[in-house]
Protein backbone atom coordinates (compact mmCIF):
# COMPACT_ATOMS: atom_id res chain seq x y z
CA UNK A 1 0.00 0.00 0.00
CA UNK A 2 0.99 3.54 -0.55
CA UNK A 3 2.06 5.62 2.46
CA UNK A 4 2.61 9.37 2.62
CA UNK A 5 3.83 11.09 5.76
CA UNK A 6 3.33 14.83 5.48
CA UNK A 7 4.27 17.75 7.68
CA UNK A 8 3.56 21.40 6.91
CA UNK A 9 7.24 21.91 6.11
CA UNK A 10 7.82 18.95 3.83
CA UNK A 11 6.95 15.47 2.69
CA UNK A 12 8.82 13.22 5.06
CA UNK A 13 8.11 9.87 3.48
CA UNK A 14 6.37 8.61 0.40
CA UNK A 15 6.43 5.07 -0.88
CA UNK A 16 5.22 1.50 -0.79
CA UNK A 17 5.03 -0.16 2.61
CA UNK A 18 3.70 -3.46 3.83
CA UNK A 19 2.84 -2.31 7.36
CA UNK A 20 2.76 0.86 9.40
CA UNK A 21 2.03 1.23 13.08
CA UNK A 22 0.90 4.55 14.52
CA UNK A 23 0.20 5.93 18.00
CA UNK A 24 -3.58 6.31 17.80
CA UNK A 25 -5.58 8.31 20.31
CA UNK A 26 -7.11 5.10 21.64
CA UNK A 27 -3.86 3.23 21.65
CA UNK A 28 -1.29 2.24 19.11
CA UNK A 29 -2.49 0.28 16.10
CA UNK A 30 -1.07 -1.20 12.95
CA UNK A 31 -2.32 -0.74 9.42
CA UNK A 32 -1.75 -3.61 7.01
CA UNK A 33 -2.82 -4.11 3.42
CA UNK A 34 -6.56 -3.80 2.78
CA UNK A 35 -7.24 -2.11 6.07
CA UNK A 36 -10.77 -0.72 6.47
CA UNK A 37 -11.10 3.02 5.90
CA UNK A 38 -10.27 4.87 9.09
CA UNK A 39 -9.61 8.38 10.30
CA UNK A 40 -7.95 8.66 13.65
CA UNK A 41 -6.14 11.33 15.59
CA UNK A 42 -2.61 10.51 16.65
CA UNK A 43 -0.81 11.11 19.91
CA UNK A 44 2.83 11.83 20.51
CA UNK A 45 4.80 8.72 19.72
CA UNK A 46 6.55 6.70 17.07
CA UNK A 47 5.37 5.92 13.55
CA UNK A 48 6.98 2.64 12.54
CA UNK A 49 6.81 1.39 9.01
CA UNK A 50 8.05 -1.65 7.16
CA UNK A 51 8.88 -0.97 3.57
CA UNK A 52 10.96 -2.43 0.79
CA UNK A 53 14.18 -1.06 2.25
CA UNK A 54 13.51 -2.34 5.74
CA UNK A 55 12.05 -0.68 8.77
CA UNK A 56 11.94 3.02 9.47
CA UNK A 57 10.81 5.05 12.44
CA UNK A 58 9.62 8.62 12.83
CA UNK A 59 8.78 10.39 16.03
CA UNK A 60 5.74 12.65 15.79
CA UNK A 61 4.16 15.05 18.26
CA UNK A 62 0.63 14.41 17.13
CA UNK A 63 -1.47 14.49 14.02
CA UNK A 64 -4.03 12.50 12.13
CA UNK A 65 -4.10 9.41 9.92
CA UNK A 66 -6.43 8.60 7.06
CA UNK A 67 -6.62 5.18 5.44
CA UNK A 68 -8.66 4.72 2.27
CA UNK A 69 -8.36 2.12 -0.49
CA UNK A 70 -4.84 1.08 0.44
CA UNK A 71 -3.69 4.66 0.54
CA UNK A 72 -2.42 5.82 3.90
CA UNK A 73 -1.83 9.46 4.71
CA UNK A 74 -0.27 10.53 7.97
CA UNK A 75 -0.46 14.24 8.73
CA UNK A 76 2.09 14.94 11.45
CA UNK A 77 2.51 18.28 13.13
CA UNK A 78 6.21 17.94 13.49
CA UNK A 79 8.82 15.25 13.19
CA UNK B 1 25.88 72.72 -20.69
CA UNK B 2 26.63 70.58 -17.67
CA UNK B 3 30.09 70.48 -16.32
CA UNK B 4 32.07 67.48 -17.57
CA UNK B 5 33.32 66.41 -14.19
CA UNK B 6 29.87 66.62 -12.59
CA UNK B 7 28.35 64.44 -15.25
CA UNK B 8 31.15 61.92 -14.88
CA UNK B 9 30.53 61.65 -11.14
CA UNK B 10 26.80 61.21 -11.67
CA UNK B 11 27.37 58.46 -14.22
CA UNK B 12 29.58 56.62 -11.76
CA UNK B 13 27.00 56.92 -9.00
CA UNK B 14 24.06 55.81 -11.15
CA UNK B 15 26.21 52.92 -12.34
CA UNK B 16 26.85 51.67 -8.85
CA UNK B 17 23.19 52.07 -7.94
CA UNK B 18 22.30 49.98 -10.92
CA UNK B 19 24.70 47.28 -9.83
CA UNK B 20 23.08 47.19 -6.41
CA UNK B 21 19.55 46.97 -7.75
CA UNK B 22 20.60 44.28 -10.18
CA UNK B 23 22.17 42.25 -7.39
CA UNK B 24 19.10 42.71 -5.18
CA UNK B 25 16.90 41.51 -7.98
CA UNK B 26 18.95 38.38 -8.40
CA UNK B 27 19.00 37.68 -4.67
CA UNK B 28 15.23 38.11 -4.53
CA UNK B 29 14.74 35.79 -7.47
CA UNK B 30 16.69 33.09 -5.67
CA UNK B 31 14.82 33.63 -2.44
CA UNK B 32 11.52 33.68 -4.29
CA UNK B 33 12.29 30.25 -5.64
CA UNK B 34 12.82 28.93 -2.13
CA UNK B 35 9.72 30.68 -0.79
CA UNK B 36 7.47 29.25 -3.49
CA UNK B 37 8.98 25.81 -2.87
CA UNK B 38 7.90 26.09 0.75
CA UNK B 39 4.37 26.90 -0.34
CA UNK B 40 4.34 23.90 -2.65
CA UNK B 41 5.63 21.69 0.17
CA UNK B 42 2.91 22.87 2.51
CA UNK B 43 0.05 22.49 0.06
CA UNK B 44 -0.57 18.69 0.21
CA UNK B 45 -0.75 18.83 3.99
CA UNK B 46 -3.10 21.80 4.01
CA UNK B 47 -5.35 20.31 1.34
CA UNK B 48 -5.59 16.93 3.04
CA UNK B 49 -6.35 18.50 6.39
CA UNK B 50 -9.03 20.66 4.84
CA UNK B 51 -10.52 17.63 3.07
CA UNK B 52 -10.75 15.55 6.21
CA UNK B 53 -12.14 18.43 8.23
CA UNK B 54 -14.71 19.36 5.59
CA UNK B 55 -15.69 15.72 5.23
CA UNK B 56 -16.29 15.30 8.92
CA UNK B 57 -17.90 18.63 9.71
CA UNK B 58 -20.41 18.23 6.87
CA UNK B 59 -22.20 15.46 8.71
CA UNK B 60 -21.69 16.88 12.16
CA UNK B 61 -23.99 19.44 13.63
CA UNK B 62 -23.81 21.70 16.60
CA UNK B 63 -20.23 20.98 17.49
CA UNK B 64 -19.11 23.56 19.97
CA UNK B 65 -15.41 24.05 19.86
CA UNK B 66 -13.85 26.85 21.89
CA UNK B 67 -12.44 28.08 18.59
CA UNK B 68 -15.75 28.42 16.75
CA UNK B 69 -17.53 30.36 19.45
CA UNK B 70 -19.25 33.48 18.11
CA UNK B 71 -19.20 36.24 20.70
CA UNK B 72 -20.13 39.86 20.80
CA UNK B 73 -17.18 41.68 19.31
CA UNK B 74 -15.63 43.76 22.04
CA UNK B 75 -11.96 43.04 21.67
CA UNK B 76 -10.36 42.66 18.32
CA UNK B 77 -6.95 41.40 17.34
CA UNK B 78 -5.40 42.17 13.99
CA UNK B 79 -2.47 40.17 12.72
CA UNK B 80 -0.67 42.30 10.16
CA UNK B 81 1.97 40.58 8.05
CA UNK B 82 4.63 42.69 6.37
CA UNK B 83 8.31 42.20 5.65
CA UNK B 84 11.38 43.10 7.65
CA UNK B 85 12.98 45.07 4.86
CA UNK B 86 11.80 47.74 2.52
CA UNK B 87 12.65 48.37 -1.13
CA UNK B 88 9.85 46.13 -2.30
CA UNK B 89 7.68 48.67 -4.03
CA UNK B 90 4.30 49.29 -2.43
CA UNK B 91 4.34 45.90 -0.73
CA UNK B 92 4.38 47.05 2.88
CA UNK B 93 2.50 50.28 2.30
CA UNK B 94 -0.39 48.32 0.80
CA UNK B 95 -0.72 46.01 3.78
CA UNK B 96 -0.61 48.87 6.25
CA UNK B 97 -3.11 50.84 4.22
CA UNK B 98 -5.46 47.86 4.09
CA UNK B 99 -5.15 47.36 7.84
CA UNK B 100 -5.92 51.01 8.44
CA UNK B 101 -8.93 50.86 6.16
CA UNK B 102 -10.19 47.76 7.92
CA UNK B 103 -9.90 49.48 11.28
CA UNK B 104 -11.67 52.61 10.04
CA UNK B 105 -14.33 50.50 8.41
CA UNK B 106 -15.21 47.89 11.00
CA UNK B 107 -13.39 48.45 14.25
CA UNK B 108 -13.50 52.17 14.83
CA UNK B 109 -15.42 51.82 18.09
CA UNK B 110 -13.04 49.17 19.40
CA UNK B 111 -10.09 51.36 18.55
CA UNK B 112 -11.54 54.34 20.40
CA UNK B 113 -12.14 52.23 23.47
CA UNK B 114 -8.65 50.86 23.31
CA UNK B 115 -9.88 47.34 22.62
CA UNK B 116 -8.05 46.92 19.35
CA UNK B 117 -4.82 45.02 19.59
CA UNK B 118 -2.29 44.28 16.93
CA UNK B 119 0.25 41.57 16.42
CA UNK B 120 2.69 42.81 13.85
CA UNK B 121 4.72 40.27 11.96
CA UNK B 122 7.63 41.91 10.22
CA UNK B 123 9.53 45.00 11.21
CA UNK B 124 7.71 47.39 8.89
CA UNK B 125 4.31 46.85 10.50
CA UNK B 126 5.89 46.78 13.95
CA UNK B 127 7.50 50.18 13.38
CA UNK B 128 4.43 51.73 11.84
CA UNK B 129 1.90 50.64 14.44
CA UNK B 130 4.18 51.40 17.37
CA UNK B 131 4.85 54.87 15.97
CA UNK B 132 1.13 55.52 15.55
CA UNK B 133 0.35 54.51 19.12
CA UNK B 134 -1.56 51.36 18.37
CA UNK B 135 -1.75 48.65 20.96
CA UNK B 136 0.96 46.36 19.64
CA UNK B 137 1.62 43.05 21.35
CA UNK B 138 4.99 41.39 21.35
CA UNK B 139 7.68 41.48 18.77
CA UNK B 140 7.78 39.02 15.91
CA UNK B 141 10.52 40.45 13.75
CA UNK B 142 12.59 37.28 13.90
CA UNK B 143 9.97 35.05 12.29
CA UNK B 144 11.06 35.62 8.72
CA UNK B 145 14.70 34.84 9.46
CA UNK B 146 13.93 31.14 9.63
CA UNK B 147 10.39 30.75 8.48
CA UNK B 148 9.07 27.31 9.38
CA UNK B 149 5.99 25.76 10.89
CA UNK B 150 7.34 25.86 14.44
CA UNK B 151 7.84 29.62 14.31
CA UNK B 152 4.35 30.16 12.94
CA UNK B 153 3.08 27.78 15.56
CA UNK B 154 4.29 29.94 18.42
CA UNK B 155 2.30 32.90 17.17
CA UNK B 156 -0.73 30.75 16.43
CA UNK B 157 -0.65 29.28 19.94
CA UNK B 158 -0.52 32.75 21.43
CA UNK B 159 -3.42 33.94 19.29
CA UNK B 160 -5.54 30.87 20.01
CA UNK B 161 -4.98 30.80 23.76
CA UNK B 162 -5.84 34.50 23.88
CA UNK B 163 -9.05 33.83 22.01
CA UNK B 164 -10.06 30.98 24.28
CA UNK B 165 -9.24 33.06 27.35
CA UNK B 166 -11.49 35.82 26.03
CA UNK B 167 -8.70 38.36 25.49
CA UNK B 168 -10.16 39.00 22.05
CA UNK B 169 -13.40 38.00 20.38
CA UNK B 170 -12.35 38.19 16.79
CA UNK B 171 -9.01 37.76 15.05
CA UNK B 172 -8.34 38.88 11.51
CA UNK B 173 -5.17 38.62 9.51
CA UNK B 174 -4.07 41.03 6.79
CA UNK B 175 -1.42 39.86 4.36
CA UNK B 176 -0.35 39.67 0.74
CA UNK B 177 -1.46 36.48 -0.92
CA UNK B 178 0.98 35.13 -3.45
CA UNK B 179 -0.37 34.86 -6.97
CA UNK B 180 2.79 34.95 -9.02
CA UNK B 181 6.09 36.80 -9.00
CA UNK B 182 4.55 39.94 -10.42
CA UNK B 183 1.29 39.88 -8.57
CA UNK B 184 0.19 39.92 -4.97
CA UNK B 185 -3.39 39.88 -3.80
CA UNK B 186 -4.03 41.87 -0.68
CA UNK B 187 -6.13 39.65 1.55
CA UNK B 188 -7.99 39.99 4.81
CA UNK B 189 -9.04 36.75 6.42
CA UNK B 190 -10.87 35.90 9.57
CA UNK B 191 -8.72 33.60 11.66
CA UNK B 192 -10.93 33.21 14.72
CA UNK B 193 -13.66 32.30 15.40
CA UNK B 194 -13.14 29.58 12.82
CA UNK B 195 -15.47 29.79 9.88
CA UNK B 196 -16.79 26.29 9.24
CA UNK B 197 -15.41 25.11 5.94
CA UNK B 198 -17.99 24.17 3.38
CA UNK B 199 -17.35 21.00 1.51
CA UNK B 200 -17.36 21.58 -2.20
CA UNK B 201 -15.87 18.31 -3.30
CA UNK B 202 -18.43 15.98 -4.81
CA UNK B 203 -16.89 12.80 -3.50
CA UNK B 204 -17.65 13.42 0.14
CA UNK B 205 -18.40 10.53 2.43
CA UNK B 206 -17.44 8.11 -0.27
CA UNK B 207 -16.42 5.63 2.37
CA UNK B 208 -17.67 4.63 5.76
CA UNK B 209 -14.71 5.57 7.80
CA UNK B 210 -13.99 4.10 11.16
CA UNK B 211 -13.54 7.12 13.36
CA UNK B 212 -11.28 7.11 16.36
CA UNK B 213 -11.83 8.30 19.04
CA UNK B 214 -15.08 9.85 17.75
CA UNK B 215 -16.18 12.23 15.08
CA UNK B 216 -16.55 15.14 17.47
CA UNK B 217 -13.19 14.59 19.06
CA UNK B 218 -11.41 14.34 15.73
CA UNK B 219 -13.01 17.56 14.52
CA UNK B 220 -12.21 19.35 17.75
CA UNK B 221 -8.65 18.09 17.54
CA UNK B 222 -8.23 19.19 13.96
CA UNK B 223 -9.62 22.71 14.27
CA UNK B 224 -6.55 24.09 16.06
CA UNK B 225 -4.33 22.51 13.40
CA UNK B 226 -6.33 24.17 10.68
CA UNK B 227 -5.95 27.56 12.37
CA UNK B 228 -2.21 27.02 12.63
CA UNK B 229 -2.04 26.03 8.99
CA UNK B 230 -4.05 29.07 7.96
CA UNK B 231 -1.64 31.39 9.73
CA UNK B 232 1.38 29.50 8.43
CA UNK B 233 0.03 29.78 4.91
CA UNK B 234 -0.44 33.53 5.36
CA UNK B 235 3.19 33.85 6.46
CA UNK B 236 4.51 31.75 3.59
CA UNK B 237 2.41 33.65 1.08
CA UNK B 238 3.55 36.97 2.42
CA UNK B 239 7.16 35.83 2.35
CA UNK B 240 6.95 34.74 -1.26
CA UNK B 241 5.04 37.91 -2.18
CA UNK B 242 7.71 40.04 -0.57
CA UNK B 243 10.42 38.58 -2.75
CA UNK B 244 8.18 38.74 -5.79
CA UNK B 245 7.44 42.39 -5.13
CA UNK B 246 11.09 43.19 -4.51
CA UNK B 247 12.13 41.42 -7.66
CA UNK B 248 9.70 43.44 -9.75
CA UNK B 249 10.62 46.69 -8.02
CA UNK B 250 14.33 46.11 -8.46
CA UNK B 251 13.87 45.08 -12.06
CA UNK B 252 12.11 48.37 -12.72
CA UNK B 253 14.81 50.26 -10.81
CA UNK B 254 17.55 48.63 -12.88
CA UNK B 255 15.71 49.53 -16.02
CA UNK B 256 15.27 53.14 -14.90
CA UNK B 257 18.93 53.38 -14.00
CA UNK B 258 19.72 52.15 -17.51
CA UNK B 259 17.59 54.90 -19.03
CA UNK B 260 19.19 57.49 -16.80
CA UNK B 261 22.66 56.29 -17.76
CA UNK B 262 21.83 56.60 -21.44
CA UNK B 263 20.69 60.19 -21.03
CA UNK B 264 23.71 61.05 -18.92
CA UNK B 265 26.15 59.51 -21.40
CA UNK B 266 24.57 61.54 -24.18
CA UNK B 267 24.96 64.81 -22.33
CA UNK B 268 28.47 63.79 -21.27
CA UNK B 269 29.50 63.22 -24.86
CA UNK B 270 27.86 66.47 -25.93
CA UNK B 271 29.79 68.35 -23.27
CA UNK B 272 33.02 66.65 -24.26
CA UNK B 273 32.54 67.48 -27.94
CA UNK B 274 31.65 71.06 -27.13
CA UNK B 275 34.78 71.50 -25.08
CA UNK B 276 36.94 69.99 -27.85
CA UNK B 277 35.33 72.30 -30.39
CA UNK B 278 36.01 75.21 -28.10
CA UNK B 279 39.65 74.28 -27.68
CA UNK B 280 40.19 73.94 -31.43
CA UNK B 281 38.49 77.27 -31.93
CA UNK B 282 40.87 78.90 -29.45
CA UNK B 283 43.97 77.32 -31.00
CA UNK B 284 42.96 78.26 -34.52
CA UNK B 285 42.12 81.83 -33.64
CA UNK B 286 45.36 82.08 -31.65
CA UNK B 287 47.34 80.83 -34.65
CA UNK B 288 45.49 83.24 -36.92
CA UNK B 289 46.31 86.13 -34.63
CA UNK B 290 50.00 85.17 -34.66
CA UNK B 291 50.03 84.83 -38.46
CA UNK B 292 48.46 88.26 -38.86
CA UNK B 293 51.30 89.97 -36.97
Amino acid sequence: MQLDILTPDKKVFSGEVSAVSVPGAKGSFEVLNNHAPIISTLEKGMVKLTGKDGKMEFEITGGVIEVLNNKVIVLAESI
Amino acid sequence: MANLKEVRIRIASVNSTQQITKAMKMVSAAKLKRATDAIVQMRPYANKLKDILANLTASLEGNESPYTQQREIKNVLLVVVTSNRGLAGAFNANVIKAANLLVADKYDAQKRDGNLQIIAIGKKAQDYFTRNKFNVIGNNNEVFNHLNFDEANKIAEEVMSGFVAGKWDKVEVVYNQFKNAGMQILTTEQLLPVVPSVNQSANQNNADYLLEPSQEEIVLGLIPSSVKIQLYKALLDSHASEHGARMTAMDKATENAGDLLKALRLSYNQARQASITNEILEIVSGANALAAQ
